[in-house]
């Protein structure tokens, strides 16, 4: 099977650190894999790297290869803006624009692609909330500041901002860490219906959460690949002692 | 030192009770069995207390293995683990059931002697006895090896269960004053039938919980 995203002895430097050694991965389409690992194991940098994020940091350095939908996104003469809008990204900390209300929040993307028709703009503002499961709770206040609501709401509006841009992937960087268990199963539950309509890669330290949410996981240690597979084998009968270690908390 | 020291200590104490659990059964079945051949009351009492021994055991295990899984959410092999102890202590608890069962055999027996010297239910109970106590081992030692002989003795009870059967039956046909008796020997041989099949259930579990394969006597 060709999954949506392949890796292919993917490498990734930050100076002379050596973060990401020869990762081969096949991230399956419409499904949601998760990326676990101790601390610094390279789990964030291997996702900055399937929307040539990874780039954008100074003495940074990618080998290899990471082929979405069949395409070599570091072939040369592709367009890293065009690679960000088809594979989005949420990150760790909710992050919508200060500046802006939510409605602005929103349809930031698709001002910045030159889109100033208002009715494509409501249009792609309510479907987006709607998306993110969001819509109910703003609907009425959609100039209201994107920073005044919960940081539940927050992390929705960033996943909100994502989407409108209609990409087909979405990464997303521990996106629960700051979040209580409420808004933390809102966002879960969102990420389950999304996975219908796009391929969701996510990274996330807390083991339960990718139990719960994710059809495969990959266990990440010191840089390396160590296994891949359905998260019920993962978590019920993985195959490396060192998965098992770091998945019963054994580790260290 | 392992990190998580308190539910590597919780999961220790789960091990301890349920192997006190898996020797109780043992030590059950070899009890009652005896207390049978000698119509011993004192022995059949015995079983009986050690049957509600197990069943106050099965009940604290469960509790405790619902607590590890609320509290420490078990994953891999702990969560095997866990999961094959929920499943074992009703194995454990139908073994001690069925000593049990034979012992109040032995109660109501009274000083009726047995119709003949026993050979079949000894040779029955032995195999059964061997049956609980290598999957005991296996379970106890996490040793898959010793699951095999326990499936071979398997087919063996079945077969003398059905020879018993037929022999009592012909017995009981030539004397009706030997139909009591006769039936307690086939309700032994029955319970001893189904203590072995509670055995293979426990091998059984014991090769998922240490190899994550699922395995099916045929």
């Amino acid at each position: 099977m060709v999954g949506k995203i392949e890796t292919k002895r993917l490498n990734a430097y930050f100076g002379d650190v050596h973060a990401i050694k020869d990762v081969d991965l096949s991230i399956p389409s419409n499904k949601i894999t998760a990326i676990i690992g101790p601390s610094g194991c390279g789990k964030s940098t291997l996702i900055r790297c399937m929307n040539r994020m990874h780039e954008v940091v100074r003495g940074t350095r990618v080998t290899g290869k990471v082929i979405i939908d069949g395409r070599d996104i570091y072939a040369p003469g592709t367009d890293s803006v065009l690679v960000r809008r088809k594979v989005g990204m949420v990150f760790q900390k909710p992050n919508p624009f200060p500046t802006m209300n939510i409605y602005d929040n929103v349809v930031a993307g698709l001002r910045l692609n030159g889109e100033r028709d208002w009715k494509i703009l409501d249009a792609t503002a309510e479907r987006s909330l709607k998306l993110a499961a969001l819509w109910d709770e703003v609907k009425d206040h959609l100039d209201a500041s994107g920073v005044s609501i919960s940081g539940g709401q927050q992390q929705r509006l960033c996943i909100a901002r994502a989407l409108a841009v209609e990409p087909e992937v979405l990464l997303l960087d521990e996106p629960c860490s700051a979040l209580d268990p409420i808004a933390t199963a809102k966002i879960e539950d969102l990420l389950f219906d999304l996975k219908r309509s796009y391929t969701l890669v996510i990274v996330t330290h807390n083991m339960q959460q990718a139990a719960r949410i994710a059809d495969y996981t990959a266990f990440m240690y010191l840089g390396e690949l160590v296994e891949f597979g359905e998260t019920t084998k993962i978590f019920e009968n993985p195959e490396k002692e060192l998965t098992e270690k770091y998945i019963t908390g054994r580790f260290g | 030192m392992s990190p998580r020291k308190a539910y590597q200590t919780e999961l220790e104490e789960l091990d301890r009770l349920v192997d006190l659990m898996a020797g109780k059964a043992q030590n059950a079945i070899a009890l009652a069995v005896k207390s049978f051949e000698k119509l011993d009351p004192e022995l059949a009492d015995e079983v009986i207390k050690i049957d509600s021994e197990m069943y106050q055991l099965n009940i604290k295990i469960e509790k405790k293995c619902l607590e590890v899984i609320a509290l420490q959410s078990p994953v891999a092999k702990d969560l095997r683990t866990v999961g094959t102890y929920l499943k074992v202590i009703t194995d454990f608890d139908r073994i001690g059931r069925y000593a049990r069962d034979i012992a109040e055999v032995t109660h109501r027996s009274g000083d009726k002697a047995h119709f003949k010297p026993l050979v079949s239910i000894p040779h029955i109970a032995d195999m059964a006895s061997r049956m609980v106590e290598m999957s005991v081992k296996a379970f106890i030692d996490r040793d898959v090896g010793l699951t095999k002989d326990v499936f071979e003795l398997e087919d063996k009870v079945d077969s003398l269960y059905d020879e018993i059967f037929r022999e009592v039956i012909t017995y009981m046909m030539e004397d009706s004053k030997k139909i009591g008796i006769g039936i307690n020997y086939m309700l032994v041989a029955r319970y001893l039938e189904r203590i072995a099949d509670h055995a293979c259930n426990i091998s059984e579990r014991t090769i998922y919980m240490v190899t994550g394969e699922r395995f099916v006597k045929e």
